[in-house]
């Protein structure tokens, strides 16, 4: 037992230091008022229901990455699936594949969907030489979620193809020996297992995009500012540290809650995943 | 065949250029308690696959009831396997486990209920039926995966090594269990094993398999005392395999000494493998014996003493319930009708 708590010792002063310190510190910076004593007033001000501005950005935020995470889930799912179900040989270099443009800078790869969605960008001139007029996609709410979408959709892919190769291809094989056919099979079988997978991917997707502002100012424009904009422009434009901890404690309780209720559904099938 | 439920005819199977079937001739009939016994690798495993749906064989078909059957989906046949590990649905409780057959088929609530506590009964789990299959042990386990083929009340039951992953004491339980669940529901069940004395407890039928090929089918009292080759009596129990030579009809020879025997049909001075069971080999005086040795080992089995006699062409191995003493000089006999004279690799379905 002694042994154990000396190794902890070197984690339990990184995990105060990185961790809690930063933590505690945010949380008393949101509720100092500018006359320096300590007050609601930023929470107040979030919450303020005659002008709720920032709960819009906030619905806003939350909206844009449901709408992400469905959709990587609705893609990410069956591409995980369709790896899982490939030869051995090939799978790994294939999930391999689907990881490689994480590789490549973040800011580059969102920069690059600038030139392909702007005006006379590579998609309009590619419509437009087939004839088919052009689209104005950039800085709309539906450029963030697809900067989105391609960025996370490796963090949904690999943790439902990690859980799926592990089911063991006996419980396939007893479920169809007791008369599912292959669509039973799926849905009564290999994806109640696979919830895990689908818990995990969801987190890391969602998470992410519900508090990005790079891809939201550089795809979505002025107008479709997400809550890690507003954060970051307290801090960085508006030097209002308190404020933006005040965001930042609300939007990390916010994951919190989400992660809760999310934590219930993946205790009913038991197996680990990666975040929780 | 008129009466067989379940026929192979000229299975054969490769699996990466390896041949793992060769021609298997295989007729089950209805009620029947067929054992699949063989070496690991010999294709029993694949046989049972073959039967279930999970394998196609490449050449060959194979007949249910009289209908070919080869393109017949798993889901879509009529018989339930219980695999080698069970294979319980782990987000699914006992209950949900066993019902799922019956889910599948979209049985009426009341029904699935009643047919499920049925079965629970049937296997000795009554009240189990809200527990995490996670939480059973490896007999218990055993007995849900049971539950949840036999309640679907399949014509046909496949067995996989079931009770490989139990202890002796617990498999010999099983055993007289899964008879009684045989003969008390009158499903056949085909049931893989390497283990002969399971075999010869629980079959109608035996067929012993090497190689990817049948080697001999027949009741596990023909199969232990007629042996049809070196394989299968070395396989079956213990015993003594010698080369030796066919006389003449009622007459061998071996190590130079001839013997009377009860097997005719060879041709004149025909080479065989002679195989004699320990248990039939009887000490005397070694004044009068056709064989002599010396006692080298003794171990005490608990019902009888395994030893073995060293004669100057072969070591013996002899079991009593008599023992002797390490060193001494004894002579071993042998009646005629314990003499089993074997053709040289024969095997069954070999003509083909």
């Amino acid at each position: 037992m002694k042994r154990i708590k000396l190794v902890l010792l070197p984690y339990s002063v990184y995990a105060s230091i990185f961790i809690l310190a930063p933590l505690i510190l945010v949380f008393l910076y949101s509720l100092r008022g500018p006359d320096g004593g300590y007050s609601p007033e930023h929470y107040l001000r979030f919450f303020d229901l005659k002008d709720p501005i920032y709960l819009k950005v906030l619905a806003r935020s939350i909206w844009t990455a449901a709408l992400s995470t469905v959709i990587c889930l609705l893609i990410g799912y069956p591409m995980a699936f369709i790896l899982s179900r490939m030869d051995r040989r090939y799978r790994d270099l294939a999930a391999f594949l689907f990881v490689l443009p994480m590789w490549m800078n973040f800011l580059l790869r969102t920069y690059s969907w600038m030139t392909i969605l702007e005006r006379n960008g590579i998609l309009n001139t590619l419509l437009g030489s087939l004839g088919l007029g052009s689209v104005h996609i950039l800085y709309t709410q539906w450029a963030v979620v697809l900067g989105n979408v391609y960025n996370f959709l490796p963090f949904m892919i690999l943790p439902i193809y990690t859980v799926l190769i592990k089911i063991d291809q006996s419980l396939v094989e007893a479920a169809q020996d007791l008369g599912a056919s292959r669509s039973k099979v799926f849905f009564r079988v290999v994806f109640p297992l696979s919830v895990p997978g689908v818990v995990s991917g969801v987190s890391m997707t969602f998470m992410p995009a519900v508090t990005t502002f790079i891809i939201s100012r550089l795809l979505g424009g002025g107008g479709n500012a997400l809550i890690g904009d507003l954060i970051e422009n307290q801090f960085k434009t508006a030097n209002n540290w308190g404020f933006g901890s005040a965001m930042s404690v609300i939007l990390m309780l916010l994951i919190l809650a989400a992660m809760n209720i999310m934590r219930k559904y993946e205790g009913e099938s038991r197996e680990g995943s990666v975040l929780m | 065949m008129a009466d067989s439920l379940i026929r192979l005819e000229h299975i054969s199977k490769n699996f990466g250029g390896k041949e793992v079937l060769s021609s298997i001739h295989l007729s089950v009939r209805d009620k029947e308690f067929v054992t699949l016994l063989g070496p690991s690798g010999c294709g029993k495993t694949t046989t049972l696959r073959i039967i279930g749906g999970f394998e196609s064989p490449d050449t060959g078909e194979v007949y249910f009831d009289g209908k070919k059957i080869n393109d017949v989906p798993p889901y879509a046949r009529q018989v339930n396997t219980i695999f080698q590990r069970y294979a319980l649905f782990p987000h699914l409780d006992v209950f949900d486990n066993v019902a799922f057959g019956l889910h599948i088929a979209k049985r009426p609530k009341d029904e699935i209920a009643r047919r499920v506590r049925e079965m629970l009964r049937l296997v000795n789990l009554s009240g189990y039926e809200d527990r995490d299959v996670a939480s059973l042990s490896g007999g218990e386990q055993q007995r849900v995966a049971i539950a949840r083929a036999l309640v679907n009340h399949p014509r046909v039951l496949l067995l996989d090594e079931p009770l490989g992953a139990l202890d002796l004491k617990l498999r010999k339980e099983m055993q007289t269990e899964l008879k009684a669940i045989q003969v008390a529901l009158g499903i056949t069940f085909i049931y893989v094993t390497h283990d002969q004395e399971e075999a010869l407890t629980m079959s109608d039928t035996v067929v012993v398999m090497n190689k990817g090929r049948i080697q001999q089918i027949g009741t596990p009292i023909g199969i232990y005392n007629e042996p049809i080759n070196a394989f299968v009596a070395d396989f079956i129990g213990e015993s003594n395999i010698v080369p030796g030579v066919m006389n003449e009809d009622l007459v061998c020879s071996f190590f130079g000494k001839t013997f009377e025997c009860t097997d005719t049909g060879f041709s004149r001075d025909e080479e065989v493998d002679i195989v004699i069971r320990p248990e039939d080999l009887k000490m005397i005086p070694p004044e009068s014996a056709p064989i002599t040795g010396v006692v080298e080992t003794v171990v005490f089995k608990g019902v009888h003493y395994e030893m073995t006699v060293r004669s100057p062409s072969f070591t013996w191995l002899v079991q009593s319930t008599i023992p002797e003493v390490v060193g001494t000089s004894v002579g071993l006999e042998v009646a005629p009708f314990d003499i089993h004279v074997m053709k040289k690799g024969g095997a069954e379905n070999e003509a083909d």
